[in-house]
């Protein structure tokens, strides 16, 4: 599979994506500079994390309107896959492909540690590799994570299974004490309803390979590609 | 013209600066105070000689980029000279 990985000025985790796809899970990475306007050819998108912009304004807010965003934007909604981690999911809140809006976290600190989050939808392009309620130990490192919608928007994000990962503790609790930023109803990841694009604060791509000590996100990267053995991603007209 | 303009978290939105900033003043022994938010100040100097349409131009510019309006509200007032 061809998995175009989008760079922003202030992007860091690009090469750590591009290195697990294809170093751990055997598949073409290619990087897409933020100027570019196509991502003709890509079977998936990753939207990195980092500082892009160096986080002026919003996380986010600037990076939403690089160039490359238009395709981007076009890509999820002939239903290409698109995964956003940590900045890239703030990017997609602030493009409004994904609801809500993040606030700076709730003690105030940028937080770097191992947490844990919950499957709670395993029936989806990221998780189908995942038990329902399976306990994934993942790296977070943002300043931003305290996610935070209306009523009307959780309640639909909660009714339709949008809520894919939610902070817990070691034993899969869903608790106040297992929320590391104060994050609406422990919200660590939603998708969107169409259910082909997926934000996610964890980082997987820093917990993918033996050699960290962790493999927890190949879970997430193995299900994305027997998503798209399945379904190809649909190519421009 | 210049425009000023003020963006703070929505009412009812936990602003986590603010408290931190509430406590402080509160131990050093302001006791009158109450609740603290905290915003963003931005100016943005314009090319434009109408004040109707200097606004238009800076709420287009609020609601656009400059303020996030899932989280955010803003204000803004146009001065006649720089």
């Amino acid at each position: 599979m061809n998995i175009g990985i989008i760079v922003f000025p202030g992007s860091n985790c690009d090469r750590d994506c591009a290195h697990v796809l294809s170093e751990v899970m055997g598949q073409t990475a290619q990087f897409i500079w933020h100027q570019e306007r196509s991502v003709q050819g890509m079977d998936a998108i990753i939207l990195p994390g980092g500082f892009s912009y160096g986080d002026y304004l919003r996380t986010g807010a600037i990076a939403r309107f690089s160039p490359i965003m238009e395709a981007v934007v076009e890509f999820a909604g002939r239903g290409g896959m698109v995964l956003g981690i940590c900045n890239g999911f703030q990017m997609l809140l602030e493009l409004g492909v994904l609801p809500g809006a993040m606030l700076p976290n709730r003690d105030l600190s940028f937080i770097c540690e191992d947490r844990y989050i919950r499957v709670e939808n395993a029936n989806t392009p990221f998780t189908n590799h995942c038990e329902p309620g399976q306990i994934l130990k993942l790296p977070i490192a943002h300043a931003e994570g305290n996610y935070y919608t209306n009523p009307v928007t959780l309640s639909a994000l909660q009714a339709n299974a949008q809520i894919v990962f939610r902070y817990c503790d070691r034993e899969g609790k869903v608790t106040s004490q297992g929320n590391p930023n104060g994050s609406l109803d422990n919200i660590a990841g939603i998708r969107n309803a169409a259910g082909n694009v997926l934000g996610l604060m964890p980082h997987p791509e820093r917990g993918a390979e033996h050699l960290l000590n962790n493999e927890d996100g190949v879970y997430i990267f193995r299900s994305m590609i027997s998503a798209l053995e399945t379904h190809k991603a649909p190519q421009p007209v | 013209m210049k425009a000023k303009i003020y963006i703070t978290l929505k009412n009812g939105i936990l602003d986590p600066q603010g408290r931190a900033i509430q406590q402080a003043l509160q131990t050093l022994g302001f006791g009158t105070v109450g609740e603290v938010r905290i915003g963003k100040f931005i100016e943005v100097d314009l090319c434009e000689t109408d004040k109707t349409s200097a606004g238009n131009t800076i709420k287009a510019m609020c609601e656009k980029l400059l303020a996030n309006t899932v989280i955010e509200e803003y204000q803004y007032e146009i001065l006649e000279a720089n």
